[in-house]
């Protein structure tokens, strides 16, 4: 590939980006009445969004062989846990990340 | 003088809330340098990709593309599908990032997964300037990645500690975001029909294709449930 190709390839994946990013803000401008659904959706999209991109963060986890996902799911059940327990998220992160990368480093 | 004060109350506010993205995407970020480097490209490269496209999982898949054939379409239709779970952002910030005046654009280009997990949910005080606020954290994210990216490319081959699962950390932050929302509310509903179908999506269609199915049927669900609220509702006040 040439540089101008590189240039053209790398500013598809900002276009195609760009557009994910701004399309709603687009098609419903903030000087324009937002229609109902649309808030109905904002609303209730977030909660389903976090369930989908934890699940987006497991989506290469073989839970079939190796290790089957045992120390993601420890690791998460220590979140959950701390998290319950303490309500301090920076706790709860760094917590279950000290237990995961134990695990990966010295069990599984 | 007053001005930067408002910046930077806004900014001492924001900093905390970016820290485990600071840890994650310093490490993520350069990974992905050390990729580039790998694969024999400068660090100008991760340099100038992760400023211009900074969508972390987007950035590895254009690495293959400019390596392959030159096929720009098929680069962005990629790009398109990978990314379409921004889409669910950008309405569920409609609201949000309404009235951050210049500040707007952006909010919108800097829109991670990331930027918008913590200026979706992150209780701002009420002193606090709310568009600086989501600027900083914006900003400050695509610092920490750029920086990483960069130091990645740069010193990649230097790197010797055993970092292995320091990536979790990412997951980590989704998890507890996840379990605050779930705490905050009353009816799991909406939690549980996102965990469900994309678990279900996942099973079916694969790492590689199960975004937009779930999207889909995560869309199709509270879609048909709004419309059965808005029945009852209608009824009610009948």
């Amino acid at each position: 590939m040439t540089v101008a190709q590189q240039i053209i390839t790398i500013g598809a994946v900002v276009l195609g980006t760009v557009i994910t990013r701004s399309l709603p803000f687009l098609i419903f401008p903030a000087g324009k009445e937002t229609p109902d659904f649309i808030k109905y959706l904002g609303r209730v999209l977030p909660p389903a969004v976090f369930g989908m991109l934890v699940i987006y963060c497991l989506r290469n986890v073989d839970f079939l062989s190796g290790s089957h996902g045992a120390p993601e799911l420890i690791a998460i059940a220590a979140v959950t846990l701390l998290h319950v327990w303490k309500r301090q998220m920076l706790l709860s992160i760094a917590g279950g990340t000290i237990i995961y990368m134990f695990l990966v480093q010295t069990l599984f | 003088m007053q001005k930067d004060n408002v910046k930077l109350k806004a900014l001492k506010a924001a900093f905390p809330h970016t820290i485990p993205i600071l840890a994650g995407f310093l490490f993520l970020g350069m990974t992905y340098g050390i990729y580039m480097n790998v694969l024999g490209f400068s660090f100008i490269y991760p340099l100038i990709m992760s400023i211009t496209i900074f969508a972390g999982s987007m950035e590895f898949v254009a690495a293959e593309f400019l390596l392959g054939a030159f096929d720009p379409i098929k680069a962005f239709l990629m790009t398109l599908m990978i990314n379409a779970r921004h889409l669910f952002y950008g309405i569920s910030m409609l609201d949000k990032y309404r009235g951050t005046g210049l500040k707007k654009p952006y909010l919108i280009f800097g829109m991670c997964d990331e930027s918008f997990s913590i200026n979706c949910t992150a209780e701002i005080p009420e002193d606090v300037d709310k568009g600086w606020f989501m600027f900083f954290v914006t900003l400050l994210n695509q610092i920490y990645w750029v920086s990483g990216a960069v130091l990645g490319g740069v010193f990649g081959s230097f790197i010797h500690f055993n970092t292995e699962g320091l990536d979790f950390v990412m997951t980590a932050m989704f998890v507890v975001i996840f379990l605050e929302q779930w705490l905050k509310s009353s009816d799991h509903k909406s939690e549980l029909i996102g965990l469900g179908l994309s678990v279900l999506s996942l099973i079916i269609f694969g790492a590689d294709g199960f975004i937009i199915p779930a999207m889909a049927g995560i869309f199709a669900v509270l879609t048909l449930m709004g419309a059965s609220e808005g029945h009852k509702k209608a009824v009610k006040s009948f």
